[in-house]
């Protein structure tokens, strides 16, 4: 099983973390193999929000939900179940001072392709 | 002849279905890794089992029988559902459900508690570990847990389906924590029963004061825990219910009114039940990894044991309440510490902590901390304070009975 791990910190909070910490937990679980992707993000103040209604662009200053709490960097992890990807989690280091967003990833590419297959057997 | 052995049948299939399908729907949930699967493998297993048994005779090992033809009914049913766009993924789905149960141990116990560590997963929301556990574990039906919490049963029915879902979906394992997380998920589990059990023992809104068939249920998980894990807080819970409930019999009259603790006819406790939970303290205490529920127990017990409130051994229930302040701090604890110490050094004593509590603020929103500065109030001869305390108990109280109490009380002090 695949899971995306959202880190979510309050700013302040999540400035006075030091990074080394961060990246030496980063190593370690991109050394077991464990973590699929990982990245750290640029504060909210930095963020863009694009939407397309109608065929028109829509370009905002900033993220789309006013919140105390932001969107700080996230890990995309394997893990064998929830159980596992709790663990994982639990010891991302902003989990101390923010929270960690643990959500299944949804086999997209797999369903479609399944169906088409079903369709066409039928 | 043949009608009579058909009723036989009948009748040792209605038996082992009451005994044994939760049990044979725990290890179906392993086997198939689906509820929905499982719940109507189980079914299939006992249509199979009214054709059959009639015909060949009841099984030696019924449970076995039934996990076994319960297994068969789910891959056919898959297979005929054709779920699978050809026939080799198939067979490697029907090959990856394991056949056999592993000889030894007894693996069909462990199901069960799989089944419980599940459904009280914390990653559920609680009002689901709750209706999934009365419904997987428990075997009650949807209809059954909507009307026991006063819930529209398609409002129930969807967070049991969503619940459902995220164990799919988020893959929530089939597994017993490892030694690491066992305490903690432990404190979830006894969270869920102690949760049914007080819907039915004081029921938080409603006609009724208590709704006698939940605590009885939870008082069945209980013991269904203690007997799968026997860790001491589970028996401390276990101990805790059935001294509470051994009250029942009192804390209402006929005519469905509240009799507080001082006033009831204790020659109505259940006795059976205050020996056994008293047993069960005695058991967790002596483990000394005790946590709050066996010192709350300890605590029910010493009152259970006492022949009247005032040979009630007030000292060693404020000592217990310092025991339980110092594992599990909390403002309602604390009251419950000031009423003790009320009735160990009189009112006056009682009311300065219970002032101090509520000038914290946190619990004036409690409608039995007023209830319990009022009645201390009374006590002293001071009716006008009770009267505003009964006032305002009486503004926060949402239960009918609770508040036909607090009506009379407050008619007793001259409203």
């Amino acid at each position: 099983m695949k899971y995306l791990c959202l880190v979510y910190g309050e700013e302040r909070a999540l400035a006075g973390m030091d990074d080394r910490h961060c990246v030496a937990y980063d190593e370690q679980i991109r050394a077991s193999g464990q973590c699929l992707a990982s990245e750290a993000l640029q504060p909210a103040a930095t963020a863009t929000t694009v939407r397309v209604r109608n065929g028109k662009l829509s370009v905002t200053d900033g993220p789309f939900a006013e919140t105390k709490e932001i969107l700080a960097g996230f890990y995309m992890i394997e893990a064998r179940d929830l159980n596992e990807a709790i663990q994982v989690a639990s010891r991302i280091p902003p989990a101390e001072v923010g929270c960690v967003e643990v959500r299944p990833i949804r086999p997209i590419r797999e369903t479609v392709k399944a169906n088409a297959a079903k369709a066409a057997a039928d | 002849m043949d009608d009579f052995l058909a009723k036989d049948v009948r009748q040792a299939v209605d038996t082992v279905y009451r005994t044994e399908s939760r049990r044979v729907f725990a290890t179906l949930v392993r086997l198939l890794g689906d509820f929905d699967i499982a719940e109507e493998a189980l079914h299939e297993a006992f249509r199979a089992a009214l054709e059959q048994w009639p015909v060949e005779g009841v099984p030696a090992n019924p449970r076995a029988w039934l996990v076994s033809a319960g297994r068969f009914k789910a891959i056919d049913a898959i297979r005929r559902n054709a779920r699978f766009a050809d026939v080799e993924d198939f067979e490697s789905f029907a090959e990856s459900i394991p056949a056999e149960e592993p000889a030894g141990r007894e693996p069909i116990e462990d199901d069960r508690l799989r089944l419980i560590f599940t459904c009280c997963h914390p990653a559920l929301a609680a009002d689901a570990q709750v209706a999934l556990t009365l419904r997987e574990v428990c075997g009650l039906r949807t209809e059954e847990i909507a009307h026991a919490f006063l819930t529209p049963a398609p409002t129930l029915a969807q967070r049991i389906v969503r619940a459902k879902g995220k164990i799919k979906d988020a893959a929530i394992p089939y597994e017993v924590p490892g030694a690491a997380q066992l305490a903690e998920r432990l404190e979830g589990v006894l969270r869920v029963i102690y949760l049914v059990f007080n819907e039915g023992y004081s029921a938080s809104s409603g006609e009724a004061l208590t709704r006698p068939d939940l605590s009885l249920e939870a008082i069945r998980l209980g013991r269904l825990l203690v007997e799968l894990l026997p860790e001491p807080e589970a028996i401390g819970l276990l101990a805790l219910m059935l001294l509470q409930e051994s009250r029942r019999p009192a804390r209402a009259s006929a005519s469905g009114d509240v009799i507080v603790l001082e006033e009831q006819d204790r020659s109505l406790w259940n006795r059976a039940l205050i020996e056994e939970g008293v047993a069960r303290v005695e058991e967790a205490l002596a483990s000394r990894r005790f946590g709050p529920y066996s010192v709350q127990a300890a605590i029910a017990a010493v009152h259970a044991e006492a022949p009247g409130t005032r040979d009630t051994d007030w000292n060693e229930i404020v000592g217990l309440y310092d025991v339980l302040l110092r594992i599990d701090a909390s403002p309602v604890i604390e009251l419950n510490r000031a009423v003790a110490v009320g009735m160990r050094d009189g009112p006056a004593a009682g009311l300065a902590l219970v002032d101090a509590i509520l000038a914290r603020g946190e619990l004036s929103g409690y409608h039995l901390a007023h209830a319990a500065r009022a009645d201390l109030c009374r006590r002293l001869g001071q009716p006008k304070e009770a009267r505003l305390s009964y006032q305002k108990a009486l503004e926060l109280s949402r239960q009918e009975p609770e508040r036909r109490f607090l009506r009379r009380r407050l008619a007793e002090v001259g409203a």
